[in-house]
Protein backbone atom coordinates (compact mmCIF):
# COMPACT_ATOMS: atom_id res chain seq x y z
CA UNK A 1 0.00 0.00 0.00
CA UNK A 2 2.94 2.78 1.17
CA UNK A 3 4.58 1.49 -2.44
CA UNK A 4 1.38 2.36 -4.20
CA UNK A 5 0.80 5.62 -2.40
CA UNK A 6 4.70 6.34 -3.06
CA UNK A 7 4.27 5.76 -6.32
CA UNK A 8 1.35 7.98 -6.93
CA UNK A 9 2.85 10.68 -5.13
CA UNK A 10 6.14 10.78 -7.27
CA UNK A 11 4.14 10.20 -10.89
CA UNK A 12 1.85 13.67 -9.83
CA UNK A 13 5.49 15.41 -10.28
CA UNK A 14 5.98 13.48 -13.81
CA UNK A 15 3.81 16.32 -16.25
CA UNK A 16 5.83 18.87 -14.96
CA UNK A 17 9.34 16.70 -15.36
CA UNK A 18 8.49 16.04 -18.74
CA UNK A 19 7.56 20.02 -19.36
CA UNK A 20 10.58 21.30 -18.10
CA UNK A 21 13.14 18.58 -20.16
CA UNK A 22 11.11 19.35 -23.74
CA UNK A 23 10.73 23.25 -23.28
CA UNK A 24 14.17 23.40 -22.46
CA UNK A 25 15.29 21.15 -25.13
CA UNK A 26 13.08 23.52 -27.24
CA UNK A 27 15.20 26.35 -26.51
CA UNK A 28 18.19 24.80 -26.48
CA UNK A 29 17.57 23.44 -30.28
CA UNK A 30 16.67 26.66 -31.58
CA UNK A 31 19.13 28.64 -29.88
CA UNK A 32 21.95 26.72 -30.05
CA UNK A 33 21.67 26.89 -34.07
CA UNK A 34 23.24 30.48 -34.57
CA UNK A 35 25.20 29.98 -31.51
CA UNK A 36 26.72 27.11 -33.32
CA UNK A 37 27.58 29.50 -36.00
CA UNK A 38 29.17 31.90 -33.92
CA UNK A 39 31.54 29.80 -32.44
CA UNK A 40 33.01 29.17 -36.14
CA UNK A 41 32.75 32.53 -37.37
CA UNK A 42 35.29 33.98 -39.64
CA UNK A 43 35.31 37.13 -37.46
CA UNK A 44 37.66 36.42 -34.08
CA UNK A 45 35.80 38.69 -32.17
CA UNK A 46 32.24 37.28 -32.35
CA UNK A 47 34.11 33.79 -32.29
CA UNK A 48 35.42 34.31 -29.34
CA UNK A 49 32.66 36.27 -27.74
CA UNK A 50 30.89 33.20 -28.27
CA UNK A 51 33.18 30.34 -27.35
CA UNK A 52 33.64 32.83 -24.11
CA UNK A 53 30.10 32.60 -23.20
CA UNK A 54 29.02 28.70 -24.04
CA UNK A 55 32.41 27.99 -21.57
CA UNK A 56 31.00 30.38 -19.09
CA UNK A 57 27.01 29.04 -19.37
CA UNK A 58 28.60 25.12 -18.97
CA UNK A 59 31.36 26.19 -16.55
CA UNK A 60 28.89 27.59 -13.59
CA UNK A 61 26.38 24.76 -11.97
CA UNK A 62 22.95 23.83 -13.48
CA UNK A 63 21.71 24.82 -9.60
CA UNK A 64 23.29 28.38 -9.67
CA UNK A 65 21.66 29.15 -12.90
CA UNK A 66 18.36 28.89 -11.57
CA UNK A 67 18.94 30.66 -8.27
CA UNK A 68 20.28 33.55 -10.28
CA UNK A 69 16.71 33.74 -12.19
CA UNK A 70 14.68 33.18 -9.47
CA UNK A 71 15.80 35.36 -7.18
CA UNK A 72 18.07 37.70 -9.14
CA UNK A 73 16.07 38.68 -11.95
CA UNK A 74 13.53 41.80 -10.70
CA UNK A 75 12.86 44.21 -13.59
CA UNK A 76 10.08 46.66 -11.43
CA UNK A 77 7.61 43.95 -10.74
CA UNK A 78 7.88 41.43 -13.18
CA UNK A 79 9.78 38.28 -11.56
CA UNK A 80 9.90 35.38 -12.94
CA UNK A 81 8.59 32.15 -11.21
CA UNK A 82 9.77 29.41 -10.49
CA UNK A 83 8.98 27.45 -13.10
CA UNK A 84 9.56 29.81 -15.53
CA UNK A 85 13.29 30.28 -14.05
CA UNK A 86 13.51 26.09 -14.33
CA UNK A 87 12.49 26.73 -18.07
CA UNK A 88 15.02 30.01 -19.06
CA UNK A 89 17.77 28.08 -16.83
CA UNK A 90 17.92 24.90 -18.35
CA UNK A 91 17.11 25.99 -21.95
CA UNK A 92 20.13 28.51 -21.21
CA UNK A 93 22.60 25.65 -20.57
CA UNK A 94 21.09 23.78 -23.03
CA UNK A 95 21.48 26.17 -25.82
CA UNK A 96 25.54 26.32 -24.60
CA UNK A 97 25.76 22.58 -24.64
CA UNK A 98 23.78 21.87 -28.00
CA UNK A 99 25.81 24.85 -29.72
CA UNK A 100 28.90 22.44 -28.88
CA UNK A 101 27.53 19.45 -30.28
CA UNK A 102 26.38 21.41 -33.50
CA UNK A 103 29.74 23.05 -34.03
CA UNK A 104 31.16 19.35 -34.01
CA UNK A 105 28.27 17.94 -36.67
CA UNK A 106 28.78 21.05 -38.98
CA UNK A 107 32.71 20.68 -38.84
CA UNK A 108 32.28 16.77 -39.58
CA UNK A 109 30.14 17.56 -42.71
CA UNK A 110 32.88 16.58 -45.77
CA UNK A 111 34.91 19.44 -47.17
CA UNK A 112 34.34 18.27 -50.06
CA UNK A 113 30.22 18.78 -49.75
CA UNK A 114 30.47 22.65 -49.47
CA UNK A 115 33.40 22.74 -52.32
CA UNK A 116 31.05 20.69 -54.48
CA UNK A 117 28.33 23.48 -53.48
CA UNK A 118 30.40 25.91 -54.52
CA UNK A 119 31.51 24.64 -57.42
CA UNK A 120 27.57 24.52 -58.51
CA UNK A 121 26.96 28.00 -58.04
CA UNK A 122 25.01 28.00 -54.84
CA UNK A 123 24.77 30.92 -53.00
CA UNK A 124 26.25 30.54 -49.19
CA UNK A 125 23.35 30.63 -47.61
CA UNK A 126 21.65 27.91 -49.75
CA UNK A 127 24.89 25.86 -49.00
CA UNK A 128 24.68 26.01 -45.39
CA UNK A 129 20.82 25.61 -45.11
CA UNK A 130 20.44 22.54 -47.97
CA UNK A 131 23.70 20.83 -47.65
CA UNK A 132 25.35 21.64 -44.74
CA UNK A 133 22.65 21.64 -42.37
CA UNK A 134 20.96 18.45 -43.40
CA UNK A 135 23.80 16.26 -42.88
CA UNK A 136 25.22 18.10 -39.67
CA UNK A 137 21.47 16.89 -38.23
CA UNK A 138 21.97 13.76 -39.21
CA UNK A 139 25.61 13.32 -37.65
CA UNK A 140 24.57 15.09 -34.10
CA UNK A 141 20.69 14.11 -33.59
CA UNK A 142 22.07 10.92 -31.76
CA UNK A 143 24.38 13.28 -29.85
CA UNK A 144 20.85 15.44 -29.21
CA UNK A 145 19.22 11.93 -27.93
CA UNK A 146 22.07 11.37 -25.19
CA UNK A 147 21.83 14.99 -24.32
CA UNK A 148 18.04 14.93 -23.67
CA UNK A 149 18.36 11.62 -21.43
CA UNK A 150 21.09 14.28 -19.08
CA UNK A 151 18.74 17.16 -19.53
CA UNK A 152 15.51 14.78 -18.01
CA UNK A 153 18.02 14.18 -15.27
CA UNK A 154 19.11 17.38 -14.67
CA UNK A 155 15.11 18.93 -14.52
CA UNK A 156 15.65 17.26 -10.73
CA UNK A 157 17.45 20.24 -9.60
CA UNK A 158 14.66 22.49 -10.58
CA UNK A 159 13.08 20.85 -7.67
CA UNK A 160 15.52 22.68 -5.19
CA UNK A 161 13.85 25.93 -6.16
CA UNK A 162 10.61 24.56 -5.54
CA UNK A 163 9.35 23.52 -8.83
CA UNK A 164 6.96 20.47 -8.52
CA UNK A 165 8.32 17.92 -10.37
CA UNK A 166 9.03 14.06 -9.94
CA UNK A 167 11.98 14.89 -7.21
CA UNK A 168 10.25 17.88 -5.79
CA UNK A 169 7.11 15.21 -4.72
CA UNK A 170 9.10 12.47 -3.70
CA UNK A 171 10.63 14.61 -0.95
CA UNK A 172 7.18 15.75 0.36
CA UNK A 173 5.90 12.26 0.29
CA UNK A 174 9.09 11.41 2.50
CA UNK A 175 8.36 14.37 4.89
CA UNK A 176 4.77 13.66 5.36
CA UNK A 177 6.23 9.85 6.04
CA UNK A 178 8.71 9.57 8.39
CA UNK A 179 8.45 5.18 8.62
CA UNK A 180 9.89 2.96 6.50
CA UNK A 181 7.68 4.06 3.25
CA UNK A 182 10.01 7.80 3.49
CA UNK A 183 12.58 5.80 1.92
CA UNK A 184 10.05 4.56 -1.81
CA UNK A 185 9.52 7.75 -3.42
CA UNK A 186 13.54 8.27 -3.81
CA UNK A 187 13.90 4.62 -4.88
CA UNK A 188 10.69 5.05 -7.42
CA UNK A 189 12.10 8.46 -8.65
CA UNK A 190 15.09 6.94 -9.55
CA UNK A 191 13.74 4.02 -11.03
CA UNK A 192 11.51 6.76 -13.11
CA UNK A 193 13.82 8.15 -14.49
CA UNK A 194 16.03 4.98 -15.66
CA UNK A 195 13.02 3.75 -17.29
CA UNK A 196 12.36 7.29 -18.61
CA UNK A 197 15.40 7.43 -20.45
CA UNK A 198 14.67 4.06 -21.89
CA UNK A 199 12.47 4.67 -24.76
CA UNK A 200 14.96 7.84 -25.53
CA UNK A 201 17.76 5.71 -26.07
CA UNK A 202 16.19 3.18 -28.19
CA UNK A 203 15.26 6.12 -30.37
CA UNK A 204 17.88 7.28 -30.61
CA UNK A 205 19.59 3.87 -31.62
CA UNK A 206 16.89 3.61 -34.40
CA UNK A 207 17.42 6.96 -35.79
CA UNK A 208 21.27 6.68 -35.70
CA UNK A 209 20.48 3.42 -37.57
CA UNK A 210 17.81 4.52 -39.95
CA UNK A 211 19.59 8.14 -40.79
CA UNK A 212 23.06 6.12 -41.50
CA UNK A 213 21.31 4.30 -44.13
CA UNK A 214 19.88 7.45 -45.77
CA UNK A 215 22.83 8.63 -46.29
CA UNK A 216 24.97 6.00 -47.53
CA UNK B 1 32.59 50.03 -7.16
CA UNK B 2 30.26 49.60 -3.98
CA UNK B 3 30.03 46.33 -5.57
CA UNK B 4 33.76 44.92 -5.57
CA UNK B 5 33.17 46.07 -1.92
CA UNK B 6 30.72 44.11 -1.69
CA UNK B 7 31.94 41.15 -3.15
CA UNK B 8 34.94 41.15 -1.22
CA UNK B 9 33.70 41.34 1.84
CA UNK B 10 31.40 37.96 0.26
CA UNK B 11 34.81 36.50 -0.70
CA UNK B 12 35.74 34.75 2.76
CA UNK B 13 32.76 32.79 3.35
CA UNK B 14 32.70 31.87 -0.31
CA UNK B 15 36.32 30.62 -0.59
CA UNK B 16 35.32 28.84 2.69
CA UNK B 17 32.98 26.94 0.87
CA UNK B 18 34.87 26.47 -2.29
CA UNK B 19 37.37 24.51 -0.27
CA UNK B 20 34.84 22.08 1.03
CA UNK B 21 33.36 22.05 -2.72
CA UNK B 22 36.73 21.01 -3.53
CA UNK B 23 37.06 18.46 -0.85
CA UNK B 24 34.42 16.94 -1.98
CA UNK B 25 35.02 16.79 -5.35
CA UNK B 26 38.37 15.22 -4.81
CA UNK B 27 36.99 12.60 -2.92
CA UNK B 28 34.29 11.29 -5.09
CA UNK B 29 37.29 11.77 -8.14
CA UNK B 30 39.68 9.70 -6.64
CA UNK B 31 36.86 7.38 -4.87
CA UNK B 32 34.62 6.95 -7.69
CA UNK B 33 37.63 6.73 -10.28
CA UNK B 34 39.25 3.75 -8.30
CA UNK B 35 35.57 2.22 -8.22
CA UNK B 36 35.02 2.82 -11.94
CA UNK B 37 38.27 0.84 -12.92
CA UNK B 38 36.83 -2.21 -10.77
CA UNK B 39 33.43 -1.78 -12.24
CA UNK B 40 34.50 -1.18 -15.74
CA UNK B 41 36.19 -5.01 -15.68
CA UNK B 42 33.40 -5.96 -13.36
CA UNK B 43 30.92 -5.78 -16.01
CA UNK B 44 32.89 -8.13 -18.32
CA UNK B 45 33.57 -11.05 -15.42
CA UNK B 46 32.59 -14.85 -16.20
CA UNK B 47 30.89 -15.04 -12.73
CA UNK B 48 27.06 -13.71 -13.21
CA UNK B 49 26.59 -12.63 -9.34
CA UNK B 50 29.58 -10.25 -9.50
CA UNK B 51 28.45 -9.30 -13.42
CA UNK B 52 24.93 -8.32 -12.78
CA UNK B 53 25.81 -6.49 -9.50
CA UNK B 54 28.46 -4.58 -11.10
CA UNK B 55 25.67 -3.76 -13.66
CA UNK B 56 23.31 -2.63 -11.27
CA UNK B 57 25.51 -0.24 -9.85
CA UNK B 58 26.69 1.08 -12.73
CA UNK B 59 22.87 1.69 -14.58
CA UNK B 60 21.66 3.23 -11.40
CA UNK B 61 24.48 5.72 -10.99
CA UNK B 62 24.21 6.75 -14.24
CA UNK B 63 20.74 6.54 -14.74
CA UNK B 64 19.72 8.23 -11.63
CA UNK B 65 20.04 11.81 -11.47
CA UNK B 66 23.04 12.52 -8.94
CA UNK B 67 20.30 14.71 -7.06
CA UNK B 68 18.00 11.35 -6.00
CA UNK B 69 20.85 9.54 -5.07
CA UNK B 70 22.21 12.09 -2.60
CA UNK B 71 18.68 12.22 -1.19
CA UNK B 72 18.30 8.48 -1.16
CA UNK B 73 21.67 8.19 0.85
CA UNK B 74 20.71 11.08 3.18
CA UNK B 75 16.99 11.11 3.64
CA UNK B 76 16.47 7.77 2.84
CA UNK B 77 19.24 5.61 4.19
CA UNK B 78 18.56 6.64 7.44
CA UNK B 79 14.88 5.34 7.08
CA UNK B 80 16.21 1.60 7.26
CA UNK B 81 18.84 2.60 10.28
CA UNK B 82 21.91 3.45 8.11
CA UNK B 83 22.98 7.19 9.08
CA UNK B 84 25.59 9.44 7.21
CA UNK B 85 26.01 13.05 8.27
CA UNK B 86 25.93 15.42 5.28
CA UNK B 87 29.67 15.46 4.24
CA UNK B 88 29.67 11.36 4.03
CA UNK B 89 26.69 11.38 2.92
CA UNK B 90 27.68 13.88 -0.54
CA UNK B 91 30.66 11.92 -0.75
CA UNK B 92 28.83 8.64 -1.14
CA UNK B 93 26.70 9.68 -3.51
CA UNK B 94 28.90 11.69 -5.61
CA UNK B 95 31.23 9.28 -5.71
CA UNK B 96 28.51 7.01 -6.98
CA UNK B 97 27.99 8.71 -9.45
CA UNK B 98 31.74 9.14 -10.42
CA UNK B 99 32.19 5.35 -10.49
CA UNK B 100 29.42 4.88 -13.10
CA UNK B 101 30.35 7.37 -15.53
CA UNK B 102 34.07 6.74 -15.44
CA UNK B 103 33.50 3.12 -15.80
CA UNK B 104 31.60 3.49 -19.32
CA UNK B 105 34.84 5.80 -19.91
CA UNK B 106 37.51 3.70 -19.00
CA UNK B 107 35.34 0.40 -20.70
CA UNK B 108 35.26 2.55 -23.97
CA UNK B 109 39.18 3.34 -23.24
CA UNK B 110 39.56 -0.29 -23.32
CA UNK B 111 37.28 -1.19 -25.84
CA UNK B 112 39.15 1.01 -28.06
CA UNK B 113 42.87 -0.87 -27.77
CA UNK B 114 42.84 -2.10 -31.24
CA UNK B 115 42.73 -5.82 -31.41
CA UNK B 116 45.75 -6.61 -33.26
CA UNK B 117 47.48 -5.28 -29.79
CA UNK B 118 46.25 -8.60 -28.08
CA UNK B 119 46.73 -10.94 -30.56
CA UNK B 120 50.67 -9.50 -30.95
CA UNK B 121 50.77 -10.23 -26.41
CA UNK B 122 49.44 -13.62 -27.21
CA UNK B 123 51.90 -14.21 -29.98
CA UNK B 124 54.29 -13.22 -27.51
CA UNK B 125 52.75 -15.66 -25.04
CA UNK B 126 52.05 -13.36 -22.14
CA UNK B 127 49.68 -14.37 -19.84
CA UNK B 128 46.22 -13.20 -19.89
CA UNK B 129 47.11 -10.99 -16.73
CA UNK B 130 49.95 -9.20 -17.81
CA UNK B 131 48.39 -8.83 -21.12
CA UNK B 132 45.69 -6.57 -18.94
CA UNK B 133 48.41 -5.13 -17.03
CA UNK B 134 51.17 -4.45 -19.41
CA UNK B 135 49.39 -4.18 -22.69
CA UNK B 136 45.46 -3.07 -22.40
CA UNK B 137 45.23 -0.75 -19.29
CA UNK B 138 48.07 1.67 -20.15
CA UNK B 139 46.74 2.33 -23.84
CA UNK B 140 43.07 2.04 -22.86
CA UNK B 141 43.39 4.55 -19.93
CA UNK B 142 45.32 6.75 -21.92
CA UNK B 143 42.76 7.38 -24.07
CA UNK B 144 40.31 7.45 -21.28
CA UNK B 145 42.19 10.45 -19.64
CA UNK B 146 40.40 13.41 -21.62
CA UNK B 147 36.85 11.72 -20.63
CA UNK B 148 38.41 11.47 -17.25
CA UNK B 149 39.16 14.96 -17.22
CA UNK B 150 35.64 16.16 -18.31
CA UNK B 151 34.00 14.10 -15.70
CA UNK B 152 36.31 15.56 -13.02
CA UNK B 153 34.97 19.01 -13.97
CA UNK B 154 31.35 17.56 -14.32
CA UNK B 155 31.79 15.93 -10.77
CA UNK B 156 32.87 19.39 -9.39
CA UNK B 157 29.83 21.38 -10.85
CA UNK B 158 28.17 18.65 -9.14
CA UNK B 159 28.89 19.22 -5.74
CA UNK B 160 26.60 22.04 -5.84
CA UNK B 161 23.72 19.70 -5.63
CA UNK B 162 25.24 18.70 -2.17
CA UNK B 163 23.24 22.10 -1.54
CA UNK B 164 19.84 19.89 -1.28
CA UNK B 165 21.11 17.78 1.47
CA UNK B 166 22.42 21.45 3.82
CA UNK B 167 26.42 20.42 3.25
CA UNK B 168 27.78 24.27 3.73
CA UNK B 169 29.81 24.02 0.25
CA UNK B 170 29.96 27.60 -1.98
CA UNK B 171 26.24 27.18 -2.97
CA UNK B 172 24.91 26.96 0.51
CA UNK B 173 27.23 29.88 1.67
CA UNK B 174 26.21 31.50 -0.95
CA UNK B 175 21.99 31.04 -0.05
CA UNK B 176 22.83 31.96 3.16
CA UNK B 177 24.43 35.09 2.70
CA UNK B 178 21.74 36.09 0.28
CA UNK B 179 19.73 35.40 3.08
CA UNK B 180 21.13 37.40 5.40
CA UNK B 181 21.38 40.25 3.37
CA UNK B 182 18.66 40.03 0.40
CA UNK B 183 21.54 40.71 -2.34
CA UNK B 184 20.54 37.46 -3.83
CA UNK B 185 21.51 38.36 -7.14
CA UNK B 186 25.39 39.87 -6.66
CA UNK B 187 25.64 36.70 -4.20
CA UNK B 188 24.88 34.11 -6.89
CA UNK B 189 26.36 35.71 -9.75
CA UNK B 190 29.34 35.95 -7.80
CA UNK B 191 29.15 32.04 -6.75
CA UNK B 192 28.61 31.12 -10.04
CA UNK B 193 31.88 33.52 -11.29
CA UNK B 194 33.79 31.25 -8.42
CA UNK B 195 32.82 28.27 -10.17
CA UNK B 196 33.66 29.52 -13.61
CA UNK B 197 36.94 30.55 -12.56
CA UNK B 198 37.90 26.40 -11.69
CA UNK B 199 35.84 25.02 -13.84
CA UNK B 200 36.41 26.74 -17.22
CA UNK B 201 40.54 27.13 -16.99
CA UNK B 202 40.00 23.43 -16.49
CA UNK B 203 37.86 22.64 -19.66
CA UNK B 204 41.08 24.65 -21.46
CA UNK B 205 43.51 22.19 -19.85
CA UNK B 206 41.62 19.43 -20.77
CA UNK B 207 40.71 20.67 -24.71
CA UNK B 208 44.58 20.98 -24.73
CA UNK B 209 45.57 17.32 -23.09
CA UNK B 210 42.60 16.06 -26.13
CA UNK B 211 44.58 17.69 -28.90
CA UNK B 212 47.85 16.75 -27.40
CA UNK B 213 46.98 13.25 -26.61
CA UNK B 214 45.28 12.95 -30.16
CA UNK B 215 48.28 13.47 -31.76
CA UNK B 216 49.81 10.32 -31.61
CA UNK B 217 46.76 8.82 -32.60
CA UNK B 218 46.61 10.07 -35.92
Amino acid sequence: MDLVNAALAVVKGLPLTLLLAVSALAIGAVGALPVSLGLQSRHIVVRLLCRLCVDLVRGIPIIVWLFVLKFGVVVGTFKLDALQSAIVGLGLVSIAYLAEIYRGGIQAVPRGQTEAAEALGLSSRTRLVHVVLPQAFTIVSPSIATYFVGLLKDTSIASTIVVAEMVFQAQSFARQNPTLAGLLPYVIAGGLYIVLSLPVAFASRRLDARLRRAVV
Amino acid sequence: MQLLADWASYLPSMLDGLRISLVIAVISIVAGYALGILLAFGVSVRLAVVRWLCLAIVEIGRGAPALVILYLVYFGLPKVGITFDSFTAACIGLSWNAAAYSSEIIRAGVQSVPRGQLEAADALGLTRRWTLLRVVAPQGLRSAIPGLMGLAIQMFQGTSLAYGIAVPELMKQAYQLGSQNFQYLQVFVLAGLVYALVSVPATWITVFFEKRLGVHRA
